[in-house]
């Protein structure tokens, strides 16, 4: 097999009547870049051709951490930004998973699959138009990509980015360094506004009222500002976090409750998210 | 050119490594990645009359080298299935298996009843690990005479050749199998996932909503080479081995033990290229050793080979 192979040049003639988008599987994706932070937040830049060309803001890749089987299944990454041949990602340790991929070195090659799901819709024309954009913690991932992408289309993104403490906000030299506006909020008010980044959102929205909100973190943090963008009727959408198994939609394992022509579903969220409409989202109920 | 193709009895499958139902969606999935036409066959997702919703997340927790699911066997049922993916699948080259789930001894028959009148199928294979909503929630594999009905009540209705896919989670493997046989089936599938669970220590709450799920995966293995080795030494229809096989060397074992082919899962979900992988170092490795046959690897366990052996 070659290195790359994109479905649709198989000879299988089952291929042609289902894919949407290309699914691509590199076996050595590079790493040409590491940095990481105190914190524990990582990101490595992936030389990754024609997963790179593919990629839309939202989507994500699914990475192998060990050729063994432990960890057994791969894990998602958002895709964090992309250029003509790399791709970038943007995490913290939460595990086993992650806590090996830290440790991965320079040149180093990954074994990834995609870009996978579908990204934010960025459909109409986005001329002018007030954007906000809510990151929390390592959820501001796939938003740097999405706000490129939406300065390219002549928007004017607002970036709101929180965290428990100044550290927790590795990110935002990078913003600022791109020349994006950034409003960030910290739970200990080590850095910006005290408080939660949906309570900070809260008080803009008493000032301002953007064209469309998109969101990207914490449970909690996501079901709120469903609520406020829901109140001011503010196009909004979320990129959910979901426990995956394969990230292209064999398993059946990532699912979400969705609403769509008034019918509820499981959903996965590989296929038909990570990102979703505000609208066809059922959060759920309780604490966590 | 070693002969890779082997002999089910109702079928000649072009080699022995089949993509295991619940682990390539409806095909079409996988064929995101890979030609299925390369395959020895596919096993489509478990199916029932009417769609099924599935349970609530979390459905999946990873285990040391193994994945505990608890699906729940969502699925768009019998007829989504005819309309929209059976068409997509005609042209497909390989032995197209459909799994058949049923709440009921009914349901399972109207299953059948209903893809026998569809193009493109090779054979059924009979989930009986599905809870009987009837009976309490119990699955037929877990019983042999539940068994044998409801393998009987599938041969007389089925025009196509039907496998049995058993449950590990029984006492005594060997006996479910061989009603199964008796009942009439044409082929016998082993092992479906073990019954497991798993905690969050920091919540107290259980890894998936069900609670309990299924262990499938590499820590499998082991069990379910114990299992297909008892079955195949006792059956006299053939068997299909399943259960964490990831490389040609884990097929192996399989075959060697008695089975006539495998079915690869979870590794399916890992890395969607295994089967072809699997299948293209089977070839090598008897091209390697100078088989002529993959055949005549089959049922070849050697177990006078202990030189201590008095």
């Amino acid at each position: 097999m070659s290195k790359f192979l994109l479905p649709n040049e198989k000879d299988s003639d089952i291929f042609s009547l289902k894919s949407q988008t290309p699914m691509i599987k590199d076996p050595q994706a590079r790493i040409i870049h590491k940095e990481n932070w105190k914190g524990e937040y990582y990101l490595f830049s992936l030389e990754s051709k024609k997963i790179a060309y593919q990629s839309q803001p939202g989507q994500f890749i699914m990475v192998r951490i060990e050729a063994l089987p432990y960890p057994l299944l791969r894990r998602p990454f958002s895709i964090h930004s992309r250029s003509r041949n790399t791709l970038e990602i943007f995490f913290n340790v939460q595990g086993i998973g992650t806590a090996l991929l830290a440790q991965k070195k320079l040149d180093d090659c990954l074994d990834i699959l995609g870009p996978l799901g579908k990204g934010f819709r960025l459909e109409g024309d986005f001329k002018g138009k007030n954007v906000w954009l809510v990151g929390g913690g390592r959820g501001v991932a796939p938003l740097y990509f999405l706000a490129l992408r939406l300065r390219l289309r002549k928007a004017i993104p607002k970036i709101f980015y929180g965290g428990r403490n100044l550290l927790d906000l590795p990110l935002k030299e990078k913003f600022e360094k791109n020349g994006f506006d950034l409003l960030c909020s910290t739970d200990d008010g080590s850095f910006g506004f005290k408080g939660l980044v949906s309570d900070f959102l809260k008080r803009e929205l008493e000032k301002s009222t953007p064209s469309y909100i998109y969101a990207c973190g914490p449970e909690a943090m996501m079901k709120k500002i469903a609520g406020l963008s829901a109140r001011k009727k503010i196009p909004a959408e979320f990129s959910l976090e979901s426990l995956m198994g394969c990230g292209f939609g064999a398993c059946w394992g990532c699912v979400r409750r969705i609403k769509r022509a008034k019918e509820e579903a499981w959903v996965k969220t590989c296929e038909e998210g990570p990102v979703f409409r505000r609208e066809e989202i059922i959060w759920p109920e309780g604490d966590k | 050119m070693t002969d890779i193709s082997v002999n089910l009895g109702f079928i000649r499958l072009k080699n022995p490594v089949l993509a295991a139902s619940g682990t390539c969606g409806y095909g079409l999935e996988l064929a995101r990645f890979i030609d299925l036409n390369k395959l020895g066959g596919i096993i489509i997702k478990g199916l029932y009359f009417f769609p099924k919703e599935g349970n609530p997340p979390p459905r999946l927790a990873e285990t040391p080298s193994g994945l505990l699911n608890a699906i729940g066997l969502q699925g768009i049922g019998v007829k989504e299935f005819s309309q929209k993916i059976l068409p997509q699948l005609q042209n497909c080259k390989t032995a197209l298996i459909v799994n058949v789930c049923g709440e009921s001894d009914e349901e399972y028959a109207a299953v059948i009843d209903f893809l026998n009148k569809r193009e493109g199928i090779t054979a059924f294979e009979l989930n009986i690990s599905c809870p009987n909503v009837k009976k309490d929630g119990l699955c037929p594999a877990l019983d042999p005479k539940a068994t044998f009905s409801l393998v009987k009540l599938a041969k007389k209705i089925s025009l196509r050749p039907v496998i049995t896919k058993l449950s590990p989670n029984v006492t005594d493997i060997v006996e479910i199998a061989l009603a199964a046989q008796e009942a009439g089936s044409d082929g016998i599938s082993l092992v479906n996932t073990f019954l497991g669970m798993a905690v969050d220590v920091e919540t107290r709450r259980p890894r998936l909503a069900n609670i309990f799920g299924g262990l499938s995966g590499p820590a499998v293995k082991p069990i379910a080479l114990r299992m297909v080795y008892q079955v195949a030494s006792r059956v006299k229809i053939p068997v299909i081995g399943i259960g964490g096989i990831t490389s040609y060397k884990d097929a192996l074992e399989f075959l060697i033990v008695g089975a006539k082919a495998v079915e690869v899962g979870t590794a399916n979900l890992i890395d969607p290229e295994a089967t072809i992988k699997i299948i293209q170092e089977l070839a090598e490795y008897c091209q390697k050793k100078g088989i002529e046959k993959i055949e005549e690897i089959i049922g070849t366990l050697d177990v006078k080979g202990n030189i201590w052996k008095k």
